[in-house]
């Protein structure tokens, strides 16, 4: 390893430029001529919309034009579409409802889109959006999921008969029937996985301009995924073709998956700034992205586990609602389904599972993919059935785990996934060799004596990342491949740039690209850099998300560098008059084994473009591009021990200590990996204690801002000790797994199951507020 | 935000002068709540007097028995007083617990009490210690100053100056932050006068604004412990109730941060 080579802690590149206010977001793009858009949105959760009246706005100071949901109908831009189709277990396609980017007859969520108004400056907006008249008919509302499934409830859309989306299955019911007659012992758990707000720090936007000249579109966004985000409006909401529309997301603060989706307001500014001939502006505010930026988990299960008489699982089954919010966002139907279900082996040998989800219309924001997606929720409802089974089997939760791990790779489990590597033991003693799990009792007898209630939980977590391979996935539903693209362009002067279809959105992309680069060609990363995010500049990309970047992304550069270096070899054989089979790469050198004689990288890219002495028949230049399409998911796993005290006065949890080992493979740089592991963390312990959108039975977000929101903040958080053991993916050569998730999806349930081992009862839901835990306590 | 006017005034005279002026004015202070609530459209003032830099409003005073804290004195300048914490430590240790190093940099205990906001931290103070809020017209004891939610005695127009402190013989705050705002979700503060008097203040708690508890105020009379609050219950009867806490929660934090407020007192 070089000091920027693979393992090096680079400081992240891109941060100068951040943490000095010189990032460029959507909304500091300026455009000559801009207006600006602000939305007219519900109020209501479900009703009817008799009429707008925008008379009087229309008067107002500043205004261009005032649209309606019944214009975007009219002029054919196309329904919004959920990307992933899944099949109920009848046979039935899954039943949705039509979502059009602003409602031209009935709004099922608040906050959703009626009409737009387009002004000189964004006050002049909003002054006019006050006087344009909405008339609203009031309609019952179905706001969480007990109630929309309830026969008689309100009805969201005519298409989706008792505002079931799918009655879908995975696995093998009748193997589970036979696995639990043969049971032992059997644990029931009820749990709620709460619903999350993304909240990332920047709000959404969006800058469209339409070029009469040219009859073409460029849209400025907030986006995880502008080349998807270009097919979608392309291909779907007809906007333009694809090559009259240019999509460029650069730099974006924060997405967590709420960024992958095309949302209405995208596709309004593109229609409106061909409408009123002027390029448009919009910039959401907090208030907007809590009601409309997709939110995340909402599930209420229930499972049962099968044990022998010797405490090995014999079978798990599993029943799960899952709440879609009001209309179905473009991943959403996947993350219950094949995000999920398919992860409930967890690090376990389970011979039989069996999974049944029922998707659900709800008067609410539309639920997506959100940090983990489907991943949480199945590693929490395996954890804490593990630690809710050692309690009543009056095992030791470690023990019981570590009897039942998967020990053999490759392993086959009953729900698709084919693991193809871990060491589940080696996580589970690093961590609790780093908690000192075995000085445990004696901690919470000394806490017991100061009136403390401590209690430990474990959480053995294992997801998969980098969905793939796009055979697979398109088997399954899935209406895109899962493949990565690259391009590496070495320039005469032997800089280099890299091309990539990932988008980074706080991963530090910039840096760790770069570092595979100078481990590979031994350049400095100062003379590499990464092009993201402009369909214009990259061939294409399917973005960033699941944890894909590296083990995909950055495998799809490997490809390219490996073309590049085969090339680069044989104009560096040709000019030392060597056999291409001796030449090696050392140190940003070109070299004859055994000789001194070498040269170096910038000299052979400019014989490439001078082309004054290339060897016979080769094509000038040094750049070359790659596909890459995995053959599988990626399996990172780890264990998280947390352990806590709890206040009996007031029911408040203070952190101990909580440690992490986590197995994400190689890894290229280890600081921002240890960052990633901070903020899932951070998101992971945010949904355990303090992270929960409310909804009251209208449909109104009670917790719509930050005053009822509970974001995680620094002094909520304990200071992690992070650790990592390793087993190289063997499906990609960088050996890399993915670590953007890990921490959300493990640490819920350990820390859950630490209070509820600290306080002696098993029934605590979600997010654990101070107010529920001291009732858990005394009724 | 709508379209507003705005006056920095120089002096207590100046901006009151210059409040008469509008049609609907608004005195800024700190501007740590007027200004969220104008950003959100739901408070529309014509003029807006900002009073934070009038020099006779700044600053902190102690003289014999009495700590004076002039209106716009910042929640940072209280918490750092070394006066204020020889003199009444736990007022000092209520100022550095309200909100965020932000919020404290600019908010004001003069703004805090005109707003009487039912979990802010100020208002338990002033009842519990018997404080004398000064305005341009008159001196407001702090039983007659709090209306309930949102709402005191202040007149339109009236402006805070002064906020006079009685040094108490022993006093202390116990506060439980709301985990979302970090407001108070309940707050205690104890005081024992130098006559004697026992004076319990619990904010966040009531629908009906900071309360005096008298249940434990004749507990403490009698014996001024900690434990001396075992036995009493607080009933959950006209207490809030949202996501963040039940009526019965809160109840149970009125009792346990008296407790906590009392061991804090010594
Ligand atoms: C994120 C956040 C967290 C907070 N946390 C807490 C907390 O934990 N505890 C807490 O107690 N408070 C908290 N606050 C509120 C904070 O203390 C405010 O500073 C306070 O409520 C208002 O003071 P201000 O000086 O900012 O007043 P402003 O916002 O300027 O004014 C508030 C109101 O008082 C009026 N006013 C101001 N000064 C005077 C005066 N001298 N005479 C008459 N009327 C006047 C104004 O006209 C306005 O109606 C928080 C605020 C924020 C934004």
């Amino acid at each position: 390893m070089g000091v920027e080579g693979i393992g090096a802690r680079v400081v992240r590149k891109e941060d100068r430029r951040f943490i000095t206010g010189q990032g460029r977001y959507v909304d500091d793009v300026k455009m000559v001529g801009m207006s600006y858009a602000h939305f007219i949105r519900s109020p209501h959760a479900h009703a009817k919309v008799k009429g707008i009246n925008s008379a009087e706005a229309m008067k107002m100071p500043g205004v261009i034009a005032v649209l309606t949901g019944q214009q975007i109908v009219d002029d054919k831009v196309g329904n919004l579409i959920c990307g992933w189709a899944i099949t109920s277990k009848d046979g039935s396609p899954m039943k949705m409802g039509a979502w059009p980017a602003m409602a031209p007859e009935t709004v099922r969520f608040v906050g959703q889109a009626v009409a737009v108004v387009i002004a000189e400056t964004k006050n002049q907006a909003k002054d006019a959006a006050e006087a344009v008249v909405v008339d609203y008919e009031e309609l019952p509302a179905a706001a969480d999921i007990k109630t929309a499934i309830k026969p008689g409830a309100p009805q969201l859309h005519p298409e989706a008969p008792g505002n079931i989306v799918y009655d879908w299955h995975l696995g093998d019911e009748a193997a589970v029937k036979d696995a639990f007659s043969k049971a032992a012992n059997v644990v029931t758990l009820e749990l709620t996985n709460n619903r999350l707000v993304p909240n990332a720090m920047e709000p959404r936007a969006a800058v469209a301009h339409y070029d009469q000249a040219e009859e073409h579109y460029t849209l400025y966004t907030t986006s995880q995924n502008p080349h998807v985000a270009r097919l979608v409006l392309s291909a779907f909401y007809n906007i333009a073709p694809e090559h009259k529309l240019r999509v460029i997301a650069p730099d974006v603060g924060g997405g967590f998956g709420s960024k992958i989706y095309i949302y209405p307001e995208e596709m309004v500014a593109l229609w409106a700034s061909k409408k009123v001939g002027r390029p448009v502006k919009w910039t959401g505010d907090r208030s907007e992205a809590f009601l409309t930026d997709a939110h995340g988990r909402d599930h209420v299960s229930k499972a049962e586990m099968a044990f022998d008489k010797d405490n090995k699982i014999l079978g798990l089954r599993v029943k799960t609602h899952a709440n879609f919010g009001a209309y179905m966002s473009l991943f959403s139907s996947a993350v219950p389904t094949y995000l999920y279900a398919t992860l409930l082996s967890g690090q376990y040998v389970i011979p039989a599972i069996y999974a049944e989800v029922i998707g659900v219309y709800t008067n609410t924001t539309p639920v997506d993919a959100y940090r983990g997606a489907g991943r949480p929720e199945a590693s929490y409802l395996i954890e804490r059935m593990m630690e809710t089974a050692a309690r009543q089997l009056k095992v030791d939760p470690a023990e019981l785990r570590k009897k039942n791990f998967i020990t053999a790779f490759p392993y086959q489990t009953p729900v698709i996934m084919a693991y193809d590597i871990g060491d589940f033991h080696a996580s589970i003693d690093a961590a609790m060799k780093a908690i000192d799990y075995a000085g445990f009792p004696a901690r919470k007898a000394k806490a017991k004596a100061d009136g403390k209630l401590r209690g430990i939980g474990v959480s053995c977590y294992i997801e998969a990342c980098g969905i793939a391979p796009s055979k697979a996935v398109g088997s399954l539903g899935a209406g895109v491949g899962l493949w990565e693209s690259a391009e590496i362009r070495v320039n005469p002067v032997g800089t280099i740039e890299v091309l990539t279809g990932s988008h980074s959105h706080g991963q530090g992309h910039e840096t760790t690209f770069c570092q595979i680069i100078a481990e590979r060609l031994g350049v400095p990363i100062s003379q590499v850099s990464i092009v993201h995010g402009d369909t214009d500049k990259v061939q294409f990309g399917m973005g960033t998300y699941g944890s894909r970047s590296l083990a995909v992304g950055g495998t799809a550069i490997v490809k390219a560098m490996e073309k590049v270096e085969a090339k680069a070899k044989k104009i560096a054989a040709h000019a030392l008059e060597a056999s291409e089979s001796d030449i090696v790469i050392e140190n940003g050198e070109f070299k004859v084994t055994g000789t001194d004689k070498s040269i170096a990288l910038p000299m052979v890219a400019l014989a490439a473009y001078t082309a004054h002495n290339l060897p016979d028949g080769m094509e000038p230049g040094l750049k070359e591009t790659a596909f890459y399409d995995p053959t599988n998911f990626t399996f990172p796993a780890g264990a998280y021990i947390c352990e806590l005290e709890v206040d009996p006065g007031t029911g408040k949890t203070s952190f101990v200590n909580f440690v992490a080992a986590d197995d994400f493979g190689r890894l290229i740089n280890p600081m921002i990996v240890e960052g990633q592991v901070h903020g899932g963390l951070a998101q992971g312990i945010g949904q355990a204690l303090l992270e929960g959108a409310v909804y009251d039975n209208t449909g109104q977000l009670v917790t719509a801002s930050f005053m009822d929101y509970t974001m995680p903040r620094a002094d909520d958080l304990p200071s992690f000790q992070l650790s990592h053991t390793t087993t190289l993916c063997p499906g990609n050569p960088l050996g890399v797994k993915g670590c953007g998730e890990a921490g959300a999806i493990g640490a819920s349930a350990a820390v859950i199951n630490a209070i509820t081992d600290a306080i002696g009862n098993n029934k605590l839901e979600m997010p654990a507020t101070p107010d529920r835990v001291w009732h858990a306590i005394h009724g | 935000m709508y379209e507003t006017n705005y006056h920095r005034a120089s002096s207590i005279d100046d901006a009151v002068a210059q409040f008469a002026k509008g049609t609907d004015s608004k005195f800024l202070s700190g501007g740590q709540t007027l200004l969220p609530v104008m950003k959100q459209r739901l408070a529309a003032p014509s003029d807006v007097i900002d009073v934070a830099k009038i020099k006779d409003m700044i600053g902190i005073d102690v003289s014999g028995d009495t700590v004076t804290i002039k209106a716009a004195t910042t929640h940072y300048d209280v918490a750092q007083s070394d006066a204020v914490q020889k003199a009444i430590p736990a007022l000092a240790n209520l100022a550095s617990m309200i909100g965020d190093p932000a919020v404290r940099h600019r908010g004001t205990i003069g703004g805090s009490l005109a707003n009487n906001d039912p979990a802010a931290d100020y208002p338990a103070a002033v009842l519990a210690l018997g404080a004398v809020v000064k305005t341009n017209k008159r001196s407001i004891a702090a039983e007659d100053f709090f209306k309930g939610l949102f709402s005191t005695a202040l007149e339109d127009g009236e402006i805070i100056t002064q906020v006079s402190f009685p040094v108490p013989a022993k006093a202390g705050y116990a506060k439980f932050p709301n985990p979302a705002s970090r407001f108070a979700l309940t707050g205690v503060f104890v005081a024992k006068t130098k006559s004697g008097d026992v004076r319990v203040v619990a904010t966040g708690a009531s629908q009906s604004g900071v309360m005096r508890v008298a249940p434990i105020e004749q507990a403490l009379k009698a014996n001024w412990a900690a434990s001396a609050l075992d036995a009493v219950t607080i009933p959950a009867s006209g207490l809030l109730a949202d996501i963040h806490g039940s009526a019965d929660y809160r109840a149970n934090l009125v009792k346990v941060m008296g407790q906590r407020a009392v061991t804090a007192a010594g």
